[in-house]
């Protein structure tokens, strides 16, 4: 080839720039058959069981994209068949069994087998596999293979163990082809059994899939799907207002109310598995039942979902979300400042000797959430709180929180896409939980004996005690569901999942 | 020098992370998450022993190269870095040079025109230009040519259509090096933006002191003996005045270069190009420790070679500082 000289050079630039923008002939891909999705998280890593990727629920979206679940679930958060197609516990709770699908190959062409499923588990429940829940899967070991039957033997009996099989790294994994091409290998080029394969990814930038031909629930309804990573909000609304891309999610929800109005696009705003709240921790001056409780009802989370959220948002009591197993509803917390300033006062506080603490806070880590702060910290001076904000980064509150330094108050989200109540109340308020900023006593008798309980009613029963126990203590003050605003063109429908996850298996053209 | 410069940085940045809050374990422990399971993932990551001697693992392995496997992303640290870096080189490289010519160009006509009622227009103008910072220019753009007229690729560094195999991961030069003269213009395409947003508060600048120091060689001797000579104001320019007056613009450009490279870091986080500005604020975000050591010794490098590379073409350009 030859020199290029330096008008050559200049005539290519120009030239390039304008027939990108006239040649839709560079496409490769027929544009109806495609979706393009503009996501709001880039995806670290291929692994779905390992690091800090596994346990980002917003992530599961792709993953669930290209690998199974053992256990699947519906966008209601109900179980469904997944890899697995039955499963359960002996009477005695000493065994689990598994019945394996037949017939479903990896992407690569080769059968999935029982030994997958198998050598997934134990790899999950190995203490050096990196796996942040391994404690979970070691719960369950010696497993045995029988036709498409697996028995494993419950070590230490844990209710949420198939639940756990439909949610943060409970996944199948290519048993053969990881062994043969290593960690760093897999993440290279990764392969799952699920709706679509991985066709080219750049990270950071975009992920292209291929719909699977085999896949085993049937023919997936795109042929190309394409997630951009596309992390910051204005650019994700520019993404679909523009048209480069045809759906995108957690948008501004000004931004999700005006797209809306706009002929060419359909919204969905679906409360999802995502409460806000704030941690109380057990030091002064929370150690006051009356000073909890009077921070509890002088919130008046009616008005901040509706003026700060523009609507978007479930009020909530307790750490359970409506569409949990152990919600219930008539467990109120009211506002009333007037109870409020009487707790107060019986404390010897008013507005003029207010009792003061400190609030955490994230700023911009989730929709308002230092306006959020600073609401309730108007409404906790009206009835006699005085709270300093401390600004800080999400990653400073994990470590905080890990080490039981919280400030006596502090503002998190807390997801829970399998709705069981030891995924929220059990984790958050159990004393022995690194998750838990509250840690006394008389909670862990109640949570305590629920880990183990295999009666189900009986446990969600326990849990709807202890959460009518907790918010009679003020032990920690829920605020609100959050709401996911997902944004689309009007050619296509899009069925809202409580989850959270944007799964284009969800996605269909009108 | 340059070694021990890096020496320090490295020092200083394995030091600052371990004392900044934030613990990439808790970053990544699932709900269910035991006290054992939180040990197990710190000997995981081998953050479980004494931070003297997790340094001198880290820096023992960096000398041969090895600078450890990310948290976030499970791949060496090197062949993440191979695989951004020159995304963000292309990117700096394409800014770098728009803002030369941009610069360039104004200094030059505000300078033929310094007597004209003009010249305190292109002044204002450039006054705009150096105020607004370069994630305003990139807010602004996309406003203006990715949703009023969309006429430009939002994000990203390639369509993702494009189904085209890349030796390297310089993909605008090997594009056109191989000929493939229309996924080169989709790429130049989606740099459009970003680059523009890099490029215009440092052309501004260069425009300031470009100028200036034409100014002040306009009234010279030597331009004075030139313009008895007959020789016209572009002329004079161009070929007199311009050649004294690159030195101190180009050391500053190359100061400003470096802060350039710092503002990769916003500018791609909102155009969601693949960089390693993009990338140093993923790490920074999951406290991927090995990473964001990678990176911020690799922007170190960096600093420094460009510090290196004015400072001999400022020599080259200038005779009398080869004798000093």
């Amino acid at each position: 080839m030859g020199a290029i000289s330096r008008r050559q050079f200049v005539a290519v630039g120009a030239g390039g720039v304008i027939a990108s923008m006239l040649m839709p002939g560079s496409r490769v891909f027929a544009a109806g058959d495609t979706l393009t999705i503009a996501f709001n998280v880039d995806l670290p890593s291929w692994d779905p069981t390992v690091g800090a990727s596994a346990v980002n629920p917003t992530i599961q979206a792709i993953y669930r994209t290209v690998f199974d679940q053992y256990i699947g679930q519906k966008p209601n958060l109900a179980l469904e068949q997944g890899l697995l197609t039955d499963w359960g516990w002996n009477k005695d709770r000493s065994q689990v069994w598994m019945d394996v699908r037949k017939g479903v190959v990896w992407h690569d062409g080769s059968p999935m087998t029982p030994e997958d499923v198998v050598w997934s588990l134990e790899r999950a429940g190995k203490p050096d596999s990196g796996n942040p829940i391994q404690s979970l899967w070691s719960t369950v070991g010696k497993f045995k293979i029988d036709g498409n039957r697996i028995t494993g033997q419950v070590l230490s009996f844990d209710p949420t163990y198939f639940k756990w099989m439909a949610f943060l790294t409970g996944y199948v994994l290519p048993k053969t082809y990881y062994e043969k091409v290593g960690a760093q290998g897999f993440e290279r080029k990764p392969i799952g059994t699920g709706p679509y394969m991985v066709d080219e990814y750049q990270a950071n930038s975009f992920l292209r899939l291929r719909a699977n031909p085999n896949y085993w629930r049937g023919k997936p309804p795109f042929g190309t799907v394409v997630f951009k990573f596309v992390t910051d909000a204005t650019s994700r609304v520019a993404e679909v207002e523009s048209g480069s891309s045809d759906v995108t999610l957690d948008i501004p929800y000004e931004e999700y109310d005006r797209l809306r109005k706009h002929p060419g696009f359909a919204g969905e705003a679906t409360p999802i598995s995502d409460i806000g709240m704030i941690f109380i921790t057990n030091v002064p001056p929370f150690l006051d039942k009356n000073v909890r409780l009077a921070a509890c009802h002088a919130v008046d989370k009616d008005a901040i979902i509706k003026r700060l959220l523009r609507g978007y948002g479930t009020r909530i009591d307790t750490l359970e979300a409506p569409q949990y197993e152990a919600y219930d509803p008539t467990i109120k917390v009211t506002h009333d400042p007037k109870l409020a300033a009487k707790l107060l006062k019986a404390s010897g506080f008013s507005r003029e000797n207010p009792v003061k603490l400190k609030i955490q806070t994230t700023r911009g880590f989730k929709p308002k959430d230092y306006e959020m702060i600073q609401a309730i910290v108007g409404m906790w001076r009206n009835v006699g709180i005085d709270a300093d904000i401390e600004v800080y980064e999400i990653a400073k509150h994990f470590e905080l929180r890990m080490a039981h330094k919280l400030a006596p108050a502090a503002f998190y989200n807390w997801g829970n896409a399998i709705g069981d109540p030891s995924t929220s109340t059990g984790f958050a308020m159990f004393s022995k939980s690194p998750h838990s900023a509250w840690k006394t006593a008389d909670v862990d008798k109640m949570i305590g004996p629920l880990w183990g309980e295999p009666d189900e009613k009986k446990r969600i029963a326990g849990y709807k005690a202890v959460d009518r126990y907790i918010a009679e203590q003020g032990y920690v003050l829920p605020l609100l569901q959050y709401v996911q605003p997902v944004i689309y063109k009007k050619s296509l429908r899009v069925t809202p999942n409580v989850s959270g996850a944007l799964q284009p298996v969800l996605i269909h053209k009108a | 020098m340059a070694v021990i410069t890096l020496f320090g940085v490295a020092v200083v940045v394995f030091c600052l992370l371990r004392v900044v809050p934030g613990d990439p374990v808790a970053m990544m422990v699932g709900p269910a998450a035991s006290a054992a399971d939180i040990a197990a993932l710190r000997a995981h990551y081998g953050l479980d022993g004494p931070l003297p001697l997790q340094f001198l693992t880290w820096l023992k392995a960096a000398l041969v190269g090895d600078f450890g496997t990310s948290i976030t992303r499970h791949q060496s640290v090197l062949s993440i870095l191979g695989a951004y870096l020159p995304a963000t080189i292309e990117l700096a490289f394409s800014a770098l040079l728009v803002a030369i010519l941009l610069g360039g160009a104004t200094a030059v006509v505000a300078t033929l025109l310094r007597q004209h009622r003009t010249s305190a227009a292109i002044d204002a103008l450039n006054g705009v230009f150096l105020a607004l910072p370069d994630f305003i220019w990139a807010l602004i753009l996309v406003l203006a040519f990715g949703v009023a007229v969309p006429l430009l690729p939002l994000t990203g560094r390639i369509d993702p259509s494009i189904d085209v195999p890349f030796a390297t991961n310089f993909l605008l030069m090997e594009s056109i090096i191989t000929g493939r003269f229309a996924v080169a213009g989709n790429i130049a395409a989606h740099m459009a933006m970003p680059t523009l947003a890099l490029a215009l508060p440092l052309a501004a600048v260069i425009a300031r002191v470009l100028r200036q120091a034409l100014n002040e060689a306009m009234v010279q001797d030597y331009v004075l003996l030139a313009r008895i000579k007959g020789m016209s104001e572009l002329r004079l320019i161009l070929h007199e005045a311009l050649r004294n007056a690159v030195g101190p613009t180009l050391a500053l450009t190359g100061v400003q270069a470096t802060f350039l490279i710092g503002g990769t870091v916003v500018v791609e986080r909102i155009f969601a190009y693949p960089g390693i500005g993009n990338l140093a604020i993923e790490a920074v975000i999951n406290r991927d420790f090995p990473l964001i050591q990678g990176l911020v010794l690799m922007f170190g490098l960096i600093f420094i070679l460009i510090n290196i590379a004015v400072d001999l073409t400022v020599v080259a350009l200038n005779p009398r500082l080869r004798h000093v």
